[in-house]
């Protein structure tokens, strides 16, 4: 069962959402299936995303994959200890192994997010 | 069970997908008079015959000419050893082992070229390896978009034509590529002109991602790669250098003054000048832009019994596993060359690369005296290295009808840069460490009498 305060994407990204401020990660699914992470690619501070555009690049030791933006907005922080430690996505990809905050534009993006059961129901459905 | 790698109906079903009608249309950036027609065969011949034909064709390459050809290709004295080596046959592998590690002997061969190349260019990342130095520029120059998201690259009409060309074709998609024009007089003519470069950077609106200049440039000139790189990098760009290898065993390399990348052509090391190639792609980089360069890195590594083993890191990005998002999908390993140059380097050491420099620098400073006195003076006052511009006036017809008299005067430069009046005049001409006195005298000599000849015509 996935963290049931935290909303999906069918690219299997999660976010969590405080006040206007979303916090971006992948789930422990996607980071299983990829295998062990030997490098994040994040956006520059400041970059405007749209809701469902690439925004980075995950790469494991077999694959590169791209990130995908839960929702529109401004990116205001990354996660610096990912340059150093990209296996936290591995390890702990609701917590320590968060990728990007942005300041959101527009609440109604969040409809168009699974909720956990939606996002169980996805990975079980392989 | 077809054994053809697809049928028709796969064909119309891609075609389909991509909003085509035939194949053909894929081709359509090619000018037509370019493209692949029929080929008018003749009939099959006996071997015996077919042989003598063959020969009787390549009997009319002169090979018995004085050169002082270069403009990128340079001749270069090779040690036996390295074709030797080259005829082994554990070299004819499968050129990119799709389960590498298997092929340990083609990995360390890789990767012993990438520790060469990268002693020698200063940098801490080498690919292996490009088409030729022409791809390498232009990989490096799309490197620079994609490490800075900016779509404007700089490049110095001092580099190659024919790379600059090439560069022009990558960037057809939608990027932006502008020419730094040359100094065209006073003590730094023919190299880069700086005060045009900063106000090209300066331009708020269109933020440059790199700057290519070359080192020596086209005319053979010394650059000044400090300031370029510094001026690149004050404006939030990259810089790409493009070297000739031979070169920095006298010359700075480019991790010393600054460059992000370095890119050029790798035939002076070891490789016989042919006409169209194969030739060698040098491409390399800082640590910062690792994620950034196309074709294979192998590194060094135990394994589980801890030896030494050879392994493809970092090959995430190439295009069989990122197909339309990889790093490059121009790209190709040219072994069994860069082998060469691997081959070569260590054959000749440190030293042997010195005085290969060293030696065709001199030999250059012989022919401008032998040239100049003969009435052809250089046409730019900078310092060189081992090729350099010089005035002839009526410079084609002199160099056609010293090819007669057995010399090969180097490149007309009105053919080479058409554009430019002030290399109307100019034959490009380098030596090397196979350049002899006798080949310089034959040059000047014969020169000498083809200029009064044109003088007393003329009076």
């Amino acid at each position: 069962m996935v963290p049931a305060d935290l909303r999906y994407t069918t690219d299997h990204e999660w976010v969590r959402l405080e006040g206007d401020t979303a916090t971006v990660g992948i789930t422990q699914y996607a980071a299983d299936q990829l295998g062990d992470i030997v490098f994040v690619e994040l956006p520059d501070v400041g970059r405007s995303l749209d809701q469902f555009a690439a925004f980075g690049v995950v790469e494991s030791v077999k694959a590169v994959s791209d990130l995908f933006a839960p929702l529109s907005g401004e990116v205001t922080a990354t996660n610096p200890g990912l340059t150093a430690s990209p296996e936290a996505v591995n390890t702990d990809p609701y917590g320590d192994g968060w990728m990007l905050r942005i300041r959101i534009a527009d609440t109604a993006q969040l409809g168009e997010l699974l909720d956990a059961a939606a996002y169980d129901d996805l990975v079980a459905a392989g | 069970m077809p054994y053809g790698p697809h049928t028709a109906s796969d064909r119309e079903r891609m075609l389909a997908a991509l909003g085509l009608t035939s194949v053909d249309e894929l081709f359509d950036d090619i000018p037509p008079a370019m493209r692949a027609s029929p080929l008018d065969l003749p009939p099959p011949q006996p071997e015996l015959e077919l042989a003598a034909r063959l020969e009787a064709l390549a009997a009319r390459n002169r090979t018995d000419l004085a050169s002082f050809l270069g403009a990128g290709v340079y001749r270069h004295w090779s040690p036996p050893a390295v074709d030797q080596l080259l005829l082994r046959g554990e070299w004819y592998t499968a050129y990119t082992p799709y389960q590498p590690e298997v092929s340990q002997g083609t990995l360390q061969s890789i990767y012993e070229y990438e520790s060469l190349l990268a002693e020698l260019v200063d940098l801490d990342v080498v690919s292996a390896s490009h088409y030729d130095g022409a791809a390498a520029t232009a990989e490096a120059a799309l490197m620079t978009c994609r490490a800075t998201r900016r779509e404007r690259v700089l490049i110095s009409r001092g580099v190659h034509p024919h790379y600059r060309g090439t560069v022009a074709t990558y960037f057809g998609g939608g990027l932006q590529l502008d020419e730094i024009p040359l100094v065209s007089e006073g003590p730094d003519a023919g190299t880069t002109d700086l005060v045009a470069l900063e106000r090209m950077l300066a331009d708020a609106d269109r933020p440059v991602a790199g700057v290519i200049a070359a080192q020596p440039d086209f005319l053979g000139l010394l650059e000044p790669m400090p300031r370029i790189a510094e001026l690149a990098h004050a404006a939030g760009a990259l810089f790409v250098a493009v070297i000739e290898p031979v070169s920095l065993a006298v010359l700075a390399p480019p991790g010393a003054y600054g460059a992000d990348i370095a890119a050029g052509e790798g035939q002076p090391l070891g490789i016989a000048p042919q006409y169209g190639g194969p030739y060698l792609g040098i491409l390399a980089s800082t640590e910062a832009l690792v994620r950034q360069i196309p074709g294979r890195l192998v590194g060094m590594t135990t394994d589980l019994d801890g030896q030494r083993a050879f392994v493809m890191t970092m090959r995430a990005r190439e295009q069989d596993i990122r197909r339309d998002k990889a790093a490059s999908n121009i790209c190709t390993n040219q072994a069994l060359l860069a082998l060469a140059a691997s081959i070569y380097l260590a054959t000749i050491g440190p030293h042997g690369l010195r005085d290969v420099a060293a030696l065709g620098a001199g030999r250059a400073a012989d022919l401008e005296r032998a040239l100049a006195a003969a009435g052809a003076p250089r046409l730019h006052p900078g310092p060189y290295l081992n090729e350099f511009a010089v005035r002839v006036p009526d410079a084609r017809a002199v160099h056609a009808r010293l090819l007669d008299r057995g010399v090969l005067a180097g490149l007309v430069l009105a053919d080479a840069e058409p554009g430019d009046p002030t290399l109307a005049e100019g034959l490009l001409v380098c030596a090397t460490e196979v350049t002899t006195a006798a080949d310089i005298g034959l040059f000047a000599t014969a020169l000498a009498e083809e200029l009064s000849a044109v003088g007393s015509a003329s009076r």
